[in-house]
């Protein structure tokens, strides 16, 4: 595993914030992440199908969110450094077809390991206000 | 009907290895946001240790997914498509993805738990490389409801 273009590991303190951004989805953020991904499930587009099956409307896709925290932690990380990423999908969230959903990533240090050299980074991920993402959490190799 | 809970320890694939190419790591990066220039020149990987255009960090699912259709379109397990929702998700990187890799996954259906009409089903799909080499281990897990 290359490290040598991670962060560095000393210097590093429990609760810091490593990294932030806001996203703004649109429909197209959706069809872009469908085409780039292969994900062609119709909720993540037409309305009619995503509310036939009891969702609000289109909703982004689980796995373009989870991609995009783990864009904001490897922007910090450097790429090819976020070694282990998990999460649950807490909660959908809804993209009208004008205009954009906002959604905050916040990047925190959760946990260190001084042995491995790696730092769990907490990530914190949320639209209108609530948490979309539970125990969302990368595994950075630092240097 | 039901999820066959029978059908855990099933496996499917290899099936026709993955071809990672620049371009569409380019195309995944600029759909997660990923910033970096190392998604996109050979130059900018080379600098920060790579041998090539190195893939942002949840490109595996495009692959995962894949292996994973496999079990969604088996009749003998016996998952509707239409009521799934995903809810959860796990990467973890042996290596990362580079630009020229063949990447082969295997599927395995690790876990089915069924409470309160909801099926939850669990496949753990491990990536490999030309060499057999370990690449990635993706796990996720489809909650399905029933009919009522």
């Amino acid at each position: 595993m290359s490290t040598e273009n991670g962060p560095s590991f000393d210097g590093l303190e429990l609760g810091e914030v490593v990294a932030e951004r806001q996203v703004e989805l649109s429909r197209d953020s959706l069809v872009r992440y469908a085409g780039a991904s292969g994900d062609f499930n119709p909720i993540h587009y037409n309305e009619v199908v995503a509310e036939s099956v009891g969702l609000p409307g289109v909703i982004a896709h689980g796995m373009l969110t989870m991609g995009t925290a783990a864009s904001v932690v490897e922007e910090w990380a450097g790429p090819g450094n976020v070694v282990d990423l998990q999460t649950r999908f807490t909660r959908p969230i809804p993209v009208p077809a004008i205009g954009e959903a906002t959604v905050s990533f916040t990047a925190k240090v959760g946990a260190l390991d001084a042995e491995a050299r790696t730092a769990r980074i907490d990530i914190t991920v949320e639209n209108d206000g609530q948490k979309v993402l539970g125990k969302a959490q990368a595994v950075v190799s630092c240097a | 009907m039901p999820v066959n809970i029978d059908a855990v320890g099933r496996a499917y694939g290899p099936h026709e290895p993955y071809e990672v190419t620049r371009i569409k790591i380019r195309e995944f990066a600029d759909a997660v946001d990923a910033r970096s220039f190392a998604h996109r020149s050979e130059e900018a990987a080379r600098a920060e240790g790579y041998p090539d255009v190195v893939a942002p960090t949840t490109f595996a699912v495009v692959i995962a997914q894949q292996a994973e259709f496999h079990v969604v379109v088996d009749p003998e397990v016996g998952v509707d498509f239409s009521r799934v929702v995903h809810a959860d998700e796990r990467f973890t990187h042996h290596r990362p993805i580079i630009a020229g890799d063949l990447i082969s996954a295997t599927v395995h259906i690790d876990d089915i738990k069924q409470r309160g009409g909801i099926s939850m089903v669990t496949t753990r799909t491990e990536l490999s490389d030309e060499d057999g080499s370990p690449v990635s281990t993706v796990t996720s897990t489809l909650a399905v409801r029933e009919e009522a």
